[in-house]
């Protein structure tokens, strides 16, 4: 189920940013350039973020706006990445991140 | 790095860019500093019209004194660093920041500033059922940002938990997105927001259970909200066995409202209070909206939850202060600014809703003059007796 | 139970907080009934009226009042309010119907012609009814005022009409 908005009286919600394409644990996904990655993958019905270390929960969309890291996800290689204040560009390979994340070397 | 700034203000929402207006304005170099993709904080989300006086541009959607707002800020040339965290405040006045590029990288900076203004607004609360981390269960904000920023549904189905402003408010504009508002659920007997926001909703025809509350959220197979089960409560507040009603719905938005988020501040022990009426923890201010600390100013939902009109009118006084004492303004025109912005201000806090407020500021101004009276020149050592 | 407790207004806590027009007032044409009850700091009403026919004065917390005899009925205040609490009632449209102007910010917005279905202020289902006018323009800022023909005995009771949800 598609969860774009599509028409509404107040906002103008016709999209200026060019669709690109991004990768989501190996699957294309169609997304707005510069859009939160958090908001197009909801978009496309994913819901899940991340897996906690202990019992292996799911995690999801919870404060969006950078506060509460529910939505950390694992964004070209690099793992604690906030998806709802981080900007979807083309090409991008998102994967749900269990646990805490591989530290990466710089 | 080290990058020298007149003023550096935290935070580039409604506080945050009047504060940085008022001392650009003023001739300062400012620099103002947000997490976010984009400036504005919570008022971009706003895009129903605001109440208040025509100084207030009330009418006006929220989203449009927003547009405004950042028009003047950078009309009065205010540099603007977006996807930039603060992560820290150094004695000296030194701000460290974590500052985002376009690429996403991220180098760690320094600003050696004169003057800061802290407008690093509020924060959701929680209420915690079983179930509660599902995903699926938000914050009421959250949802807000999704459709009014994002265009994007959270969810098809929502539940509301809270009938203060935020809930009854984003209740509409989830409405307004295409969502069902299945039930807004509010554990008191009253509502808690104005009325005219519930009767809005109300005729669009939307389930109001007073005296209730969410007891559990329940997953489906991939993990995520599936349902909600509600129940009545009793005068303390305790579900009341055998009232359980199950609701299908996708989404939880928690609407309890905000708390301050000052936390920068403790960096520097700035002296805090705790203020119910506003929300929790408060950094003490005074007139200037001046902290404990010479040269640190704060505004906004940060010193107090209230509304986007009166984090515009703090920032106002924390721009012109710190414009003051730089030298750029002199004493006497501050003092007619000020005394004109906190006419307005006490405007705001007239009836029901805003009495309250008006009283509560009015003892952190005492507060303020009791425990510091004059704001100290260097970070003064953690006051140990202070509960925080 | 009044408003507070249940979101709604009961028309007799309406009539306890506001002055209503005469039955000669509303014989002669449309007229802005301002169902705002609340002491809340707001006036836009009173700079959006062409006639001066509204007045919230100081402190502004007070409540609006609409001098009947100077409303012309336009709309402004309604598509004004930040509440969206006034309503226009046209209780001489014709002999049988009377009309009732709300502002309507939902998609989709209803076309002249469309049959709705009217709702009272708890949003239950009052009678089928005619759109015979929607006014949306710049000067409202997308707050849409829609117009609807009811049966008479109903101008008091309804306030909107039912939302198509989109799925």
């Amino acid at each position: 189920m598609c969860l774009r908005m599509e028409h509404h009286v107040v906002l103008d919600t016709a999209h200026q940013a060019p669709t690109v394409e991004i990768t989501v644990d190996g699957r294309p996904v169609s997304a707005y350039e510069g859009e939160p990655i958090l908001a197009a993958l909801l978009a496309n019905g994913i819901r899940v973020n991340r897996y906690t270390v202990k019992r292996h929960e799911p995690r999801g969309l919870f404060c969006g706006i950078g506060q509460c890291t529910d939505c950390a996800m694992i964004v070209d290689g690099i793992p604690n990445v906030r998806t709802c204040i981080t900007s979807v560009r083309a090409g991008m390979v998102v994967e749900t991140q269990d646990g805490l994340g591989k530290k990466v070397a710089p | 790095m080290m990058i020298r700034k007149e003023v550096v203000v935290v935070g580039a929402g409604p506080a945050g860019l009047s504060a940085a207006i008022e001392a650009a304005r003023a001739g300062a170099d400012t620099l103002l500093v947000d997490l976010n993709l984009k400036p504005g904080g919570q008022l971009f989300k706003q895009i129903h019209k605001f109440f208040g006086s025509s100084s207030h541009r009330s009418g006006t959607r929220g989203i449009d004194i927003g547009k405004l707002l950042v028009r003047e800020a950078q009309e009065a040339g205010v540099e603007l660093w977006l996807k930039s965290t603060v992560v820290g405040l150094f004695p000296g006045y030194k701000v460290g920041i974590q500052r985002g590029g376009d690429d996403e990288t991220k180098e760690l900076v320094t600003v050696h500033a004169k003057k800061i203004v802290i407008a690093t607004g509020a924060s959701e609360n929680v209420v915690r059922f079983k179930g509660w981390t599902t995903p699926g269960v938000m914050g009421a904000g959250a949802a807000q940002t999704m459709v009014n920023v994002n265009h994007v549904k959270p969810g098809q189905r929502i539940v509301m938990l809270g009938s203060g402003n935020v809930g009854l408010i984003v209740s509409y504009q989830l409405m307004q997105a295409g969502c069902e508002v299945v039930a807004l659920v509010e554990a008191a007997p009253n509502i808690g927001g104005y009325a005219v926001h519930a009767a809005k909703i109300c005729r669009a025809g939307v389930p109001l259970y007073t005296k209730h509350t969410i007891v559990e959220a329940v997953a489906g197979e991939d993990g995520c909200l599936r349902q909600v089960v509600i129940a009545q409560v009793d005068e303390t507040f305790q579900p009341i066995p055998g009232t359980e009603q199950t609701l299908e719905a996708d989404c939880v938005a928690i609407g309890a409202g905000l708390k301050p988020s000052a936390e920068l501040l403790r960096l520097l022990n700035c002296r805090f209070m705790f203020s119910g009426a506003f929300g929790g923890y408060i950094p003490l201010h005074n007139e200037k909206m001046e902290t404990s600390l010479s040269g640190i100013y704060v505004a906004g939902d940060s010193t107090g939850v209230e509304e986007a009109n009166t984090a515009l009118e703090e920032g106002r006084i924390a721009g012109v202060s710190a414009a003051e004492q730089l030298g750029l303004i002199d004493g006497a025109r501050a003092d007619a600014r000020r005394t004109e912005i906190w006419e307005r201000l006490k405007a705001l806090r007239q009836g029901p809703f805003g009495e309250r407020r008006q009283t509560a500021e009015d003892e952190i101004l005492r507060e303020y003059a009791a425990q510091v009276g004059v704001p100290a020149e260097e970070v003064m050592p953690e006051v140990l007796t202070e509960a925080i | 139970m009044g408003l507070i407790e249940t979101g709604y207004l009961e028309y007799a806590e309406l009539f306890s907080r506001q002055t209503l027009p005469t039955q000669e007032r509303y014989a002669k044409g449309p007229v802005a009934i301002a169902e705002c009850v609340q002491e809340i700091p707001c006036n836009p009403c009173e700079s959006a009226c062409a006639c001066h026919a509204i007045c919230v004065g100081e402190p502004i917390t007070r409540l609006p009042r609409v001098c009947y005899d100077q409303c012309t009925g336009c709309g402004m205040c309604a598509a004004k309010c930040p509440g969206l609490a006034i309503f226009i009632v046209n209780k001489a449209y014709s002999a049988q119907t009377a009309t009732v102007s709300f502002p309507y910010e939902y998609y989709p917005v209803p076309k002249v012609g469309d049959v709705v279905r009217g709702v009272n202020r708890k949003g239950a289902y009052q009678c089928e009814a005619k759109v015979v006018k929607v006014l949306s323009p710049a000067s409202f800022d997308h707050t849409p005022l829609v117009t609807i023909e009811i049966p008479k005995h109903l101008a008091d009771e309804v306030r909107s009409i039912e939302r198509k949800c989109l799925a």
